[in-house]
């Protein structure tokens, strides 16, 4: 078995709303260019991405909004038919194409899944996806298919897996969590800025499941301005136990780069560092739990010059057991985009702080957030108990 | 919104022959709190709740004791003073009963006949989505002056963004001068609109936190 796949194609470049779009997959280009000056990448490890077909799609999408969505590509759907859907508004535009290069992000997570899933790969990444705000019938926050939906439950239907799906976008992972809300072989994630301000306003500790699915949706809402130390406990803290309670067979981890502070739809205030951290802790349990098995998808980003490059490069580097993401960026990268770029591009891998002014609540602000993860595992922590008690008495 | 837009029709009741123990059954299993006890003409007679129950019980210290206690009817311990409301209430009226009889749930009678039940989780739910928190959404805050037209202002520079607006409140100040404007935006990039907002001259209070000033 192959260690780790790169699924990619400049095809994937096609799903673009407009030139001053913030969700802009040049980011795509950035980072592969990156990985490629800084011998980060083979050849071999680089696949092409297939179609989704639309049964595929229809697995999570109903086919109205499908047709919908082929027609509005095609130029022939009316506006106010167009809004009903969620398309035609600011945040998602209609563009030529747009079905094809949908469909083309969900084929993309969908040939990371076969690899892993038929055991050809270890890993597999496509950082075209993770476009987790998409709905059943609706496009909503810059997503048109839902890829992680698509793929939990094509991966439920052709290999009868557990799977848990984890989300480390700034904005809550909606789309994901309402399509297994009622499942208990799906177990979602999701750490997020509070949506008491911040799209889409869900992911509220609250949000557990419901029916057979209550304790199978996680939500970690992290307040504004939270720091790297606090997120990360969050992050570690809540993953090991989710995994511990749910025995996952494979993790599907969405990899949003949009919570560092430079990013400019949140008001998080990370620096580049968790994204060395969410990569290696989720590599770690993939091997603890699912014998490898490792999907990651990309997801928001908005900072695609200072922020998302560095962080998915340091993602991929990780999943492939390479990890020389430290020190300098190659000189030639920095040189090549300079020009192009309306800001200063780091030189080095790491932040070099202080890159934002001290933020005068941070102890309120760990504090409140600490809190926020024991009553968000509160569930598993009574369960996980439950169950040790129940062993104990049983031997 | 009046009371009938909100209203649960399909009631439980029970009548004054019921014992305590099928109330306590029919409560479990229905995960509800308040009986309406009504008579075969389906007119209110009185109410049970689960506070009302609670004070039958024996002691928690006295299980398997008294369990004749729970084969008594129900016409023992229901309130038949009971406070209703009527279908065309208005839901801000009914919200204010709640609060000063300080109870849990409100029958509804039209010609004197039962026809829906509300509870505080109804009012809550309500609240939920009259605050648009159930869609996707993002929020922000704006500062205006406490004087007339400051929401279509605003509104009017939301509508040239052509986003939509999922929810609006007008929320007090400490003091008399200002009023801030509540609104989700169905937008995930609420830039733009934001700094329209800032250019005609509004203070944007979000984001901000008490002690900072990002």
């Amino acid at each position: 078995m192959k260690n780790a796949a790169f699924i990619f194609s400049q095809e994937q470049q096609t799903y673009k709303f407009s030139n001053d779009h913030p969700f802009n997959q040049k980011r795509l280009d950035l980072t592969f260019d990156l990985l490629n000056k800084c011998n980060g990448i083979r050849e071999e490890d680089i696949l092409t991405p297939r179609m989704a077909t639309d049964e595929e799609l229809y697995l999570i999408h109903d086919k109205d909004y499908v047709d919908a969505i082929k027609r509005a590509g095609k130029g022939e759907l009316k506006s106010s038919i167009a809004n009903t859907f969620g398309i035609g508004t600011d945040d998602t535009p209609i563009f030529e194409n747009m079905h094809e290069a949908a469909a083309l992000l969900v084929g993309g997570t969908l040939t990371a899944v076969d690899l892993v899933m038929k055991e050809k790969y270890l890993h597999a990444c496509n950082l075209s996806g993770g476009l987790h705000h998409g709905f059943k019938g609706r496009a909503s926050g810059f997503c048109i298919y839902n890829d992680s939906s698509i793929a939990i439950e094509y991966i439920r239907k052709k290999y009868q897996a557990r799977v848990l799906y984890v989300d480390t976008d700034a904005h809550h992972g909606d789309g994901v969590q309402w399509a297994f809300y009622d499942q208990d072989d799906v177990c979602t994630l999701s750490i997020h800025e509070t949506g008491r301000f911040l799209f889409p306003g869900t992911g509220n500790i609250n949000e557990r499941g419901s029916g057979k699915g209550y304790g199978f949706s996680v939500n970690l809402p992290m307040d504004a301005f939270t720091e790297d130390d606090s997120w990360l406990d969050a992050y570690k803290t809540s993953l090991r136990e989710v995994a511990e309670f749910f025995k996952p067979d494979v993790i599907i981890t969405q990899n949003g780069a949009d919570s560092h502070y430079y990013d400019p739809l949140t008001h998080l205030c990370s620096t580049i560092d968790i994204y060395r951290e969410i990569p290696m802790l989720a590599h770690e349990i993939a091997h603890e739990f699912c014998n490898g098995k490792w999907i990651a998808v990309g997801g928001g980003g908005y900072d695609i010059w200072r922020v998302v490059p560095r962080a998915w490069a340091m993602l991929w580097m990780e999943m492939s057991d390479n990890r020389v993401a430290t020190g300098p960026l190659p000189k030639e990268w920095v040189e090549k985009w300079q020009k192009h770029a309306p800001v200063d591009l780091p030189k080095t891998w790491e932040d070099i702080p202080p890159i934002y002014p001290e933020i005068p609540r941070k102890k309120e602000i760990a504090e409140k957030n600490a809190l926020t993860v024991e009553k968000a595992l509160s569930h598993i922590r009574n369960e996980m108990y439950k169950r040790k008690n129940h062993s104990q008495t049983s031997t | 919104m009046v009371v009938e837009q909100i209203m649960k029709r399909n009631v439980y009741t029970i009548d004054i022959t019921t014992t305590i123990q099928q109330a306590i059954d029919l409560m479990d299993n229905n995960r509800i709190r308040h009986l309406p006890v009504t008579n075969e003409k389906n007119e209110l007679i009185g109410i049970v709740s689960d506070r009302d129950i609670r004070d039958a019980r024996p002691s928690i210290f006295d299980t398997d004791k008294h369990e004749e206690y729970f084969l008594n009817p129900v016409s023992k311990i229901m309130i038949s003073d009971v406070i209703t409301a009527h279908p065309l209430d208005f839901v801000e009226d009914v919200s204010s009963i709640f609060y000063e009889h300080h109870i849990g749930c409100l029958p509804i009678e039209e010609d004197n006949k039962l026809v829906g039940i509300i509870t505080e989780t109804d009012l809550l739910h309500t609240l939920v989505q009259l605050m648009g928190a159930h869609q996707p959404s993002s929020q922000i805050e704006v500062q205006v002056e406490n004087v007339a037209g400051m929401l279509a202002e605003i509104a009017t520079i939301i509508k040239k963004r052509n986003i939509n607006i999922t929810s609006v409140l007008v929320y007090p100040t400490n003091g008399l001068e200002h009023k801030v404007l509540v609104f989700r935006l169905q937008t995930m990039d609420p830039r733009g609109v934001i700094s329209d907002i800032e250019k005609d001259g509004y203070k944007i209070v979000w984001p901000h936190l008490p002690g900072m000033t990002p």
